[in-house]
């Protein structure tokens, strides 16, 4: 779907290279923690507690004398793996039912169609906290609330692409050569629909990295010790007058991450020149 | 008009049914039995017995929804295990907070939102247009909570201006309103710079040049009047999405507000208050989005007749 001349255009551009080393990096720091982290994560030294960022604690310490940078590296780990699973899972689900509902169309699409639409007003956040409700909290609940809470916007834009696919000439011409209906969702609505679904999944786990710090912050995602970048700020308000750094570097982390999905997005909207088919949705 | 109001409040009948049955199963979904979370440890079999009778939970669901509902729709949303007061007056005591805060950063947002989205597209590839364009990147991306505590600690904590939390002065409003809003006039600046750009290419907008119209008044009177009907489609779908910012900000800054008290119950388990939040919150929602449709139908005929 991309091809590596396309990938070389995006990686040439200030924006689109810019923004893949600073996810190359990100993704590096949380697939090789262990390596990277210059302290453990959950080693405590309460006589260290709360130290000003130095030369041997670059972010400082949080209030249990841990290394923040470590921390937030180990962190990276868990927003990645969360937010990435639940957008996947989200993507596989919401292409399934938006390819079924919108090929087959009938009852079948009326009643997802009224599901998409049910959910599709609400805000993700609450949604999300009405699920957390429901299964309770923790990192597990929250990579299915994350899951679910997108999976509208995926069926509906998959939804969108198969409907305005299914009326192609070679669509019918696949058919009157006799294609089954698999045949023709999978070799041929499917992997032209694929493209944009995939850009607005990449785009939607920028929001599913905030919204599992959103959790966090709450206390309703992941459970100490896990390090992740929303539970550590949360810890980090009762340190607000004496250690700003516990809120400062977990927040930027999450900014800087987020801006960089953003931005490696756009690039690629525009080098496919997409644009169009991710409107409305 | 009347006609379009009625059918978009029918319309809200059934989701209304199917939020309540989401949020009525949460009692019986959660983990465990609903009377052990009610229960206090050591008690005996016969208060067990006796709270379940209370409760109801001996009956069939349906019929324990169906009094549940009826009960709801008079206003009696149970009482809170925790806080031990009937949920209809925690939420009486907190709903006030929270349509301040939601209708302040929604006012921001839009005016701010068009004002800025208006400048970008009028200066388009100026300073002015690279600026406000910046602030849409950072307002869509950064993380409200982290841009709340930020204001807390440049404002609050580093210059004093305002309070650090709480809601007791109105100046107590400003940093919580510009948190929220500053996701929502990304959202509003972008589609109004788009709209407008967009607009500003087609045949009538030329006629008016050749005219002799000055340019402000094309863009601010021609322009930016037809560029306000997408602004305001956007804003009726996610007019519940700047409601939702409300639930976090609320909670940074803690300010007394349904958000705050939900996420305060979901941490102690106090179901009764969970639900009675999440309903007032899905409300809420449902009716902001009806507010939504209905300026964008009093603003433009064809959302009317497509719906009649």
């Amino acid at each position: 779907m991309v091809s590596a001349a396309t990938l070389r255009n995006i990686l040439l551009t200030p924006r689109g290279g810019l923004s893949a080393l600073v996810l190359a990096t990100v993704i590096a720091a949380a697939v090789f923690a262990p390596f990277v982290a210059p302290y453990a994560y959950d080693i405590q030294s309460l006589r260290n507690a709360n130290l000003d960022p130095s030369w041997s604690n670059w972010m400082g310490t949080d209030e249990f004398g841990r290394d923040l940078f470590s921390r937030i590296i180990y962190g990276a780990r868990t927003s990645l793996t969360v937010a990435i699973t639940a957008i996947s899972i989200s993507v596989a689900v919401g292409m399934s039912l938006g390819a079924a509902a919108g090929y087959f169309g009938g009852a079948f699409d009326k009643a997802v169609t009224a599901v998409v639409d049910l959910t599709w007003s609400f805000p993700e956040i609450l949604i999300a906290l009405m699920l957390i409700a429901i299964i309770g909290p923790g990192l597990n609940s929250t990579m299915i609330a994350i899951a679910i809470a997108y999976l509208a916007q995926f069926t509906r834009l998959t939804r969108a692409q198969i409907m305005s696919l299914k009326n192609e000439t070679y669509v019918e011409a696949t058919a009157n050569l006799g294609a089954g209906h698999a045949h023709i969702i999978f070799r041929h609505l499917l992997p032209n629909a694929l493209t944009p679904v995939i850009v607005a999944g990449m785009l939607a786990t920028g929001d599913a990295i905030i919204l599992e710090a959103t959790l966090g912050f709450f206390g309703l995602g992941a459970q100490p010790p896990t390090p992740s970048w929303g539970a550590m700020m949360s810890s980090g308000t009762a340190q607000i007058f004496i250690a700003p750094w516990i809120i400062i570097f977990p927040g930027l982390a999450i900014a800087v991450t987020v801006i960089a999905i953003n931005l490696f997005g756009d690039a690629v909207i525009e080098a496919l020149d997409i644009r169009n088919r991710l409107r409305d949705v | 008009m009347l006609v379009f109001l009625i059918k978009r409040l029918v319309l809200l009948i059934p989701v209304f049914v199917v939020v309540s049955v989401i949020i009525f199963m949460i009692i019986h979904l959660v983990p465990g039995d609903p009377i052990d979370n009610i229960v206090q440890i050591g008690s005996s079999p016969e208060q067990k017995a006796e709270l379940v009778a209370k409760y109801g939970l001996d009956r069939p669901l349906l019929v324990q929804y169906a009094i549940w509902f009826g009960k709801t729709l008079g206003g009696d949303l149970g009482e809170a295990i925790i806080l031990r007061q009937p949920v209809s007056a925690l939420i009486a005591q907190n709903l006030p907070h929270s349509l301040i805060l939601g209708s302040l950063a929604l006012a921001f947002s839009t005016i701010v939102g068009i004002a800025a989205g208006a400048l970008a597209a009028i200066f388009k590839d100026s300073w002015i247009d690279r600026t406000v364009m910046t602030v849409i990147l950072l307002g869509s991306t950064v993380p409200s909570f982290w841009l709340g505590l930020l204001m807390i600690l440049l404002f609050a904590v580093q210059l004093g201006w305002f309070p650090v939390s709480g809601a007791r002065t109105w100046s107590a409003l400003a940093l919580p309103v510009l948190t929220i809003g500053l996701g929502g006039v990304a959202l509003v600046a972008r589609v109004t710079r788009v709209a407008m750009m967009d607009i500003a290419r087609r045949d009538f907008v030329m006629m008016l040049h050749a005219k002799g119209v000055p340019g402000w008044r094309i863009q601010l009177q021609h322009v930016l009047r037809h560029a306000m009907l997408p602004v305001v489609t956007i804003l009726s779908l996610r007019i519940g999405w700047i409601l939702g910012g409300a639930v976090t900000i609320e909670y940074v800054f803690a300010r007394p507000g349904l958000g705050s008290l939900l996420i305060t119950s979901l941490n102690q388990r106090d179901y009764p208050v969970v639900q009675g939040c999440l309903l007032m919150l899905a409300i809420a929602v449902m009716l902001g989005t009806l507010l939504g449709d209905l300026v964008q139908a009093a603003m433009d005929p064809r959302v009317r007749e497509r719906s009649t």
